[in-house]
């Protein structure tokens, strides 16, 4: 039962996060830039309509699976972790609420507001310039979030976290 | 003030500095 909740449940969550945290690094390192370039010749229309709703599609799937595998590894100690009732899990009760606003930021501000701006839903220029803003800003303070999260994750465990905290 | 997140320089500037903070607030408290 260990093996598949912290063996397996450890891979899985790696396995998502990588594709979750990759695929946000593409629209802020790469996507963003991109877009902006090809406005100036009009040549975006193949990345909004091919390239994002796919990208899209696998990040708000994989942030879900991240989460729950996430939850699974702590089992018994979730509310250790998220209460930080006990000092060992401070370091992962930080992990796991940037990665619970992180979640919701997908979930609440990300996804809705993209799927306006991608004409997946109805908007007027003005409700679409506004959903612009809106999915940047939250995809940028995840990106943002994503540093101490993973600084957070790594240094959690074991060995790491004597060394790194004390 | 311009937003820091408008930059992706600057975004990556405010992970690191909550890093930082986050990082001390938790060492302090596991102490």
């Amino acid at each position: 039962m260990d093996f598949i909740q912290l063996g397996l449940g450890r891979w899985l969550h790696i396995l998502a996060g990588v594709m979750w945290i990759g695929l946000l690094y593409y629209f802020n390192f790469v996507q963003v830039g991109a877009l902006k370039a090809a406005a100036a010749d009009n040549t975006g229309a193949g990345i909004t309509k091919h390239v994002a709703p796919r990208a899209l599609f696998y990040f708000r799937w994989a942030a879900v699976v991240t989460w729950l595998a996430g939850a699974m590894i702590l089992g018994k100690h979730f509310l250790d972790a998220f209460l930080f009732l006990k000092p060992a899990y401070y370091p992962i009760g930080v992990g796991a609420w940037l990665g619970t606003i992180m979640l919701f930021n997908v979930w609440m501000l990300i996804w809705p507001n993209q799927k306006k701006i991608l004409g997946m839903v109805s908007a007027t220029d003005a409700e679409k310039n506004k959903a612009r803003r809106v999915a940047f800003l939250a995809s940028r303070t995840n990106t943002m979030l994503s540093l101490p999260l993973l600084f957070f994750m790594s240094a959690s465990g074991g060995i790491f976290r004597t060394v790194v905290f004390g | 003030m311009k937003n820091p997140l408008d930059s992706l320089w600057g975004t990556v500037i405010c992970g690191l500095i909550l890093t930082l903070i986050l990082y001390n607030i938790i060492k302090f408290a596991m102490q």
